[in-house]
């Protein structure tokens, strides 16, 4: 190798295909990496503080805002720690409602990830839009799918994107009971396209690289986990309150990205769908089991490309667990219930799994129930740390092993795997090889 | 002038938002296929790689909170024949712009702790990523062509707005408000049942989907041209708000737009 191909720089700036914007800029000098920073570049939104002066009720509508493609997450979260604050309850209807409507957001999340943003990597095109020459059938399996969870959204929470029938306690207009069944039947019937789906992704050839690091998510007795539970560590092996999310998250903040980072008991700590498939593997429902056995995943898995499949896996889960939701609605039918409450002050954390990891909300009431203080740990914020350490970790390999565009390609499909959705935070990704 | 677009190219590029809009785009699956034939998309960073030099229709996301941004904004309106606003946030600042009501200090230190913002923002090296200004709509640091409106866009709108262009004509949407579409759609007005409103003073088009949702409308897509503030807000005063209420509902989605007049009783 002559000096001019071992010292260079890879610049990925605004890195595409992922949600926010962000960089990563590695130098090389003689073969060998110097020097690696993911930076997070995107503006501050201010959230948490603009979340000031408002009333109860209007926080979990307002910062659904924080993220288009996890607004129910983000929603739930919020009306948990509010509904924590004024210690108010959720009937069991609701409950499974919102079981359904968060579900129905990781399904769209996951396939719009998995098809539109992951897929052409591992095709070799730079977009979905080839595909749609060269591979019509897949793009219309993935259409078709997404177009299903949207409309099963729509029909739970009242419109795709920020719905707005579901608040605090429960819902201001149930769904349709036909409409319901009407998902339940397109569900059913869909299924294939979901086995197709796991098809799909056994065909992707996987990078091969490791990195051992803590998996945290939630954890709940009698399911898997996705709308609650308590928080897992797959380094401790032990189970911490919500309300102690402080002393999970420990963020701080580095001047090269405008998302905060965290770390809990090792120097970094990954969360998303193989953290939650390595945590709560054995409540995954059967199929989905089996899915991740056609995938070749095998848990503990600590191969952070396997995301794409873990999340494949969840798809699975997701569409066998709501239609066995859907049939429990449909049996016992819905009722509008009491949704009223009385403002007041108080404090209150709540927590979800967002399709791409644990999140975290926390809220301060005052007496007349506006907000005064406000928190929010989103999954991207918990992962950036871990996605910079396994870069620094794999860049190595690559740069020894790969000619230049081969590695700007794997540290941006590593970050992709990660399903950065980094607007949460702040924005996401440019690769600089420095020369 | 008939001026007749073959194939133009379009491009989509966010500032400070939630990428909803851009995600309500893509979840056009009906027409993708349709869309995909009639255009040719040449940058869309949320699900292409590729970038490029020129187009004819920037589509823009989110608002403008630093000035590197709003540099990036000169930038696409250099290389564009036509700008769009997508969505609240570009078109008015949305619920970003409630922002405003602190200094980018004040919100930074919220957020990150005073000592962590004084390093950063003394950072030699990253500070531009630190120094926030005030939030600003897109009109406010270029010449917009085109608002599509909502939180997020409505897709029919975008379709009618690529459409026209495509055929060379301007697109224009109806100055009415949400009330008008909740006649439309027989929806039971809110204030039969207690409930408060914004939909009287709020540019309709969305089919008034919050009120179809079960709940109220909170004037997500901007405040109609001529807007009566005054009356409206008497109305409001009849129905019970204070009148710091009232000020904190305008404020819920409407801060890039209420004036300090439209709003006199927050504190
Ligand atoms: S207008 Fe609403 S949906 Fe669109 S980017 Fe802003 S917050 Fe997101
Ligand atoms: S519910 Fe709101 S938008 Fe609908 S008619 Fe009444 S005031 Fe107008
Ligand atoms: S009803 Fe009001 S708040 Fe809802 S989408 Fe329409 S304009 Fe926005």
């Amino acid at each position: 190798m002559n000096s001019k191909d071992s010292t260079y720089s890879i610049i990925l700036d605004h890195v595409t295909r992922i949600e926010g914007h962000g960089s990563v800029r590695v130098s090389v000098r003689d073969g060998r990496v110097e020097e690696l920073t993911l930076a997070i570049v995107e503006a501050q939104r201010f959230f948490e503080s603009f979340t000031r002066g408002m009333l109860a009720h209007e926080i979990p509508w307002i910062v659904g805002r924080i993220c288009g493609i996890c607004c129910v997450a983000h929603q739930m979260a919020a009306s948990k720690a509010v509904e924590a604050a004024l210690g108010l309850e959720v009937s069991r209807q609701s409950r499974l409602l919102r079981r359904l409507l968060n579900e129905s957001q990781i399904l769209q999340s996951h396939l719009l990830h998995v098809y539109f943003l992951a897929v052409p990597d591992y095709v070799g095109v730079p977009s979905v839009l080839p595909l749609a020459r060269t591979h019509p059938d897949v793009v219309r399996r993935a259409l078709r799918l997404k177009h299903l969870a949207n409309e099963f959204t729509a029909v739970i929470g009242g419109r795709a994107l920020h719905p707005m029938a579901n608040t605090l306690r429960g819902w201001r207009r149930l769904p349709d009971l036909d409409a319901l069944a009407d998902i339940r039947r397109r569900l059913r019937a869909a299924l294939p396209d979901f086995e197709a789906t796991v098809d799909i992704a056994r065909s992707l050839k996987i990078p091969d690289f490791e990195r051992q690091t803590e998996y945290v998510s939630l954890r709940h007795p009698d399911e898997y986990a996705l709308y609650d539970g308590q928080v897992y560590s797959s380094d401790t092996g032990e189970l911490t309150p919500v309300s102690d999310y402080r002393h999970i998250t420990n963020e701080f903040t580095v001047p090269w990205s405008t998302a905060k980072w965290a770390r809990w008991h090792r120097e970094s700590y990954m969360v998303g769908a193989l953290a939650r498939v390595n945590n709560n593997f054995d409540q995954l429902h059967p199929a989905a089991r089996e899915a991740a056995e056609t995938l070749g995943l095998e848990v503990p898995c600590h191969n952070p490309y396997m995301n794409n499949l873990a999340q494949v896996v969840e798809i699975v889960h997701c569409a066998h667990n709501s239609l066995a939701m859907l049939d429990q609605v449909l049996d016992q039918g819905l009722e509008q219930e009491d949704i009223s409450y009385t403002p007041g002050p108080g404090q209150g954390v709540g927590a979800v799994e967002a399709p791409r990891g644990l999140l975290f909300h926390a809220y301060r009431l005052d007496d007349s129930g506006r907000c005064t203080e406000a928190d929010a740990v989103i999954p991207t914020s918990q992962n950036v740390n871990n996605i910079e350490r396994d870069m620094k970790a794999f860049a190595p390999r690559m740069v020894a092993s790969m000619p230049r565009d081969q590695v700007r390609l794997h540290l941006e499909m590593l970050l992709r795997a990660y399903d950065p959705c980094i607007s949460c935070s702040v924005h996401m990704l440019e690769v600089e090889f420095v020369q | 002038m008939k001026n007749v677009l073959l194939r133009p190219r379009i491009s989509f590029f966010d500032m400070a938002g939630c990428e909803g809009c851009q995600l309500a785009i893509l979840d056009c699956e009906d027409i993708f296929l349709e869309l995909v034939d009639l255009v040719e998309i040449v940058e869309f960073r949320e699900a292409m790689s590729e970038t490029a030099p020129r187009f004819d229709i920037a589509f823009v996301e989110g608002s403008i909170h630093r000035e590197i941004d709003a540099d990036r904004l000169r930038d696409i309106r250099a290389r564009s024949r036509w700008l769009v606003a997508l969505g609240g946030c570009a078109c008015h600042g949305n619920v970003q712009a409630r922002a405003n009501g602190w200094s980018p200090a004040e919100n930074l230190q919220r957020v990150h702790g005073l000592d962590t913002v004084h390093r950063v923002q003394t950072d030699n090296r990253y500070w531009p990523l630190w120094a926030h200004t005030r939030v600003r709509a897109l009109h406010e640091v270029v010449k917009v062509d085109y608002l599509l409106r909502g939180c997020p866009v409505d897709r029919d709108e975008f379709l009618h707005l690529v459409k026209r262009l495509l055929a060379g004509s301007r697109p224009g949407f109806a100055a009415q408000p949400v009330c008008v579409e909740c006649r439309r759609h027989g929806h039971e007005c809110v204030f039969l049942h207690g409930e408060t409103c914004l939909g009287q003073v709020t540019w309709g088009g969305c089919g008034a989907v919050c009120i179809a949702g079960g709940y109220r409308c909170d004037g997500c897509r901007g405040l109609l041209p001529n807007a009566n503030l005054a009356s409206h807000r008497q109305l409001l005063r009849e129905r019970g708000l204070d009148p710091k209420t009232i000020d904190q509902r305008y404020r819920l989605f409407l801060s890039g737009e209420i004036t300090a007049q439209d709003a006199p009783d927050e504190q």
